[in-house]
């Protein structure tokens, strides 16, 4: 028992439990659904979190990732009837090729020129979605066919549930991984000084463009997700918006934490939704509770909360 | 809990209370809506939310719906699909509603069609696109003219000033592009060539080198303009601008007078087919909608300050289709309902007059259409449409 609560894995082992548990207190299939959202998205966060939190580069563009997986699993079997579970690798694969093309120049950028470079990156794929009507249904989007594993449709909440909370877990495992292997350790060393990084003979422009490549195929994953969990796609996916709302997960949650995400997820999804019930206040509201979470939890949720606790231990 | 956090907690908790308070108080038949009422599509989500919750008000005030109040639960997605589907559960798992009337987006109700689908719930959608009753689909309904009457009422205009050729320059958004999409397939029918054809993005600001391309094309009669927002106005302008005199159409996406005000003088003789709505004042005595639109417009207008809209009337049009259904259903049974809307004849709506059935779940014709002409700053209605 001591060497499970020590392992590196325990964040994510944690959220298989919770996993597993929340469905217990569910009373409908829309919190099958509010709980699978929360999942996709955390996919995404947990990805941007390893650029943003650990690699110290911002996107403004990840969105557009969001939207190439999610575009991939309508493009692939409409018109060339691939396997939609196929598409998912097939969206994952361009993404990350996407990500290696466009992150060889971005990357050598500093600072905000980075996060513009991204910015316009994640508006031209917006662009593009909207604009190739004929490939993509245009500004009203596509339906998407329904994902089929073996002979199984994927239809409800609740499988979708299932099968984001596992893919999930497998993230987060593969995310600590990589925090404890030699890349991870050389990012850690880049976010904390770059020029120390360089020194030590560390590849910067190289092991940054590895993470954005990795952060990228997360995103695209979680795309294709929400789109065959949807059954319907429009551009918006890939909106300006969308990205900033999966920073602002990052941030919220707390950047290097790979718990945070999952939280950071958590809060931007379901906050909404509960805070339906003060009409036309919500969006007031919602923006307050965020402004109070950041000036009271500065460093975001997780690790200011973890901050407190171990404070108080002492 | 240091004192302002626990005060903010406090509050917070006193309004969930309150709220939830209220929430509870009233009503039985229930009435779900998702809307954009925040975000880009906000111009079609808040005067839609306004309309409902003045007439829900109303009908309760009235007594209700077959001696059952209304309650009315409206979620606004913010122009984003997937919250438009998140919501769409949420009204069915949670809320248990009775019938829809929402989806000021396309893409949005297309998204939540699959949820009430499944659900048997009966879903009047109040966006334009004709995706959404074509094919048609048992619990689905819609109450806005789509794009593709816009262009027949057009082309039926064109067809009888003799004006068969034609050049069209559309706008890149939503709008310009499904509209641009129906006028060129339904073109051939109504015997209209489309000889040339331009495009320009939802921001551009000088549409000069289009309008040359199309001044320069031999043979062109006429340019029609299907668009949405300011570029229309542009393109009006830059055409008087170049000095071309063949007649100018555009679509009903500005009928609006604000349209008249950006384009100014340049909107002069400039024609486009509108709903009845925007010209409630201007219709004859004799029109069977000059009482209903004006009602409307007057109600709108006293409560919320605002001039009206098409997009609240489709609001209208929706909820009063739904409220006779169940009052000649005798209940709010969602099969029986459906049924009746599907049953809908010779309603009289701000979108026009609307004849339902099994094959045509939107139920309108081209006469929701009136061809107007700008003159002197103001619409007149062309004689004989």
């Amino acid at each position: 028992m001591r060497t499970l609560l020590e392992t590196r894995l325990l964040p994510a082992i944690v959220v298989a439990v919770i996993v597993v548990i929340l469905p217990y207190f569910f009373p409908s299939a829309y919190y099958f659904r509010v709980g699978a959202l929360v999942f996709i998205f955390a996919l995404a966060v947990v990805g941007l979190n390893l650029l943003m939190g650990f690699a110290g580069q911002v996107s403004l563009g990840h969105a557009g990732f969001l939207g190439i997986g999610a575009y991939s699993v309508v493009i692939g079997p409409v018109y060339f009837g691939l396997p939609s579970w196929l598409c998912v690798f097939v969206g994952a694969t361009v993404s990350g090729a996407v990500a290696f093309l466009v992150g060889r120049p971005i990357l050598r950028l500093k600072g905000h020129y980075l996060a513009v470079a991204t910015l316009g990156f994640g508006l031209l794929v917006a662009i593009v979605l909207t604009n190739e009507a004929g490939w993509t249904g245009g500004p009203d989007g596509m339906s998407v066919p329904r994902l089929a594993l073996f002979n199984w449709q994927v239809r409800g909440s609740d499988s979708w549930y299932w099968i984001a909370g596992a893919t999930l877990v497998g993230g987060f495992v593969l995310a600590l991984n990589l925090m404890e292997s030699p890349t991870g350790r050389a990012l850690q060393a880049i976010h904390d000084s770059e020029i120390a990084a360089l020194v030590l003979g560390i590849d910067v422009a190289r092991k940054k463009l590895t993470i954005f490549v990795i952060s990228a195929m997360y995103a695209s994953v979680a795309g294709s997700y929400l789109a065959l969990f949807n059954g319907h796609v429009t551009p918006d996916i890939a909106g300006f918006l969308r990205s900033i709302e999966l920073v602002a997960m990052v941030v919220l949650g707390g950047m290097g934490s790979i718990v945070g995400s999952l939280v950071g997820a958590a809060v931007l999804v379901v906050l909404p939704q509960a805070l339906t019930i003060f009409h036309e206040y919500e969006q007031a509201l919602l923006g307050f509770i965020l402004m109070v979470f950041m000036i009271f939890l500065r460093r975001g949720i997780v690790p200011s909360v973890a901050a407190t606790f171990a404070g108080r231990r002492k | 809990m240091p004192p302002l956090q626990r005060f903010t907690v406090t509050t917070v908790i006193g309004f969930i209370a309150l709220f939830a308070a209220v929430h509870l108080a009233s009503a039985q038949i229930k009435i779900g809506s998702v809307l954009s009422v925040s975000g880009p599509a906000s111009f079609l989500g808040d005067p839609e939310k306004k309309t409902l919750e003045i007439y829900v008000e109303e009908i309760n005030a009235k007594g209700g719906v077959n001696g059952q109040k209304l309650q009315l639960i409206v979620y606004d997605d913010g122009g984003s699909a997937d919250n438009a589907r998140t919501f769409a559960t949420r009204l069915v798992e949670e809320d248990k509603i009775a019938a829809m009337v929402g989806g000021s987006t396309t893409g949005s109700t297309l998204a939540m069609i699959p949820v009430f689908e499944d659900a048997k719930i009966p879903f009047i959608s109040l966006a334009g696109a004709i995706q959404i009753i074509q094919p048609v689909r048992p619990w689905v309904f819609k109450t806005p003219h789509t794009d593709k009457m816009a262009c027949e009422k057009i082309f039926a205009d064109l067809k009888s000033r003799n004006l068969t050729t034609i050049a069209l320059i559309s706008g890149t958004d939503a709008f310009g592009k499904s509209m641009r999409d129906q006028c060129v397939s339904v073109a051939p029918n109504a015997g209209i060539n489309i000889a040339t054809e331009e495009s320009y993005g939802p921001r551009d600001s000088d549409m000069t080198p289009q309008l040359t391309n199309i001044r320069n094309k031999a043979g062109v009669l006429a340019v029609v303009n299907p668009g949405f927002g300011q570029g229309p106005a542009i393109v009006t302008r830059n055409y008087r601008q170049l000095g071309i005199t063949l007649p100018l159409y555009q679509s009903h996406g500005v009928a609006s007078k604000q349209f008249i005000e950006l384009a100014g003088p340049a909107a002069e003789g400039v024609r486009l087919p509108a709903a009845a709505l925007l010209i409630a004042d201007k219709l004859p005595a004799n029109d069977p909608q000059k009482p209903v639109v004006v009602d409307y417009s007057r109600s709108y207008q006293q409560k919320t300050g605002q001039a009206v809209s098409t997009f609240g009337g489709h609001a209208y049009d929706g909820l009063m289709i739904l409220v006779q259904a169940m009052q000649r259903a005798k209940s709010a049974d969602k099969a029986k309902v459906r049924d009746e809307i599907e049953r809908t004849k010779g309603y009289i709506g701000t979108g026009g007059i609307v004849n339902m059935s099994p094959t045509d779940h939107m139920g309108l014709d081209l006469s929701a259409f009136h061809m107007l002409e700008i003159k002197g700053g103001d619409w007149t209605l062309v004689p004989g449409t």
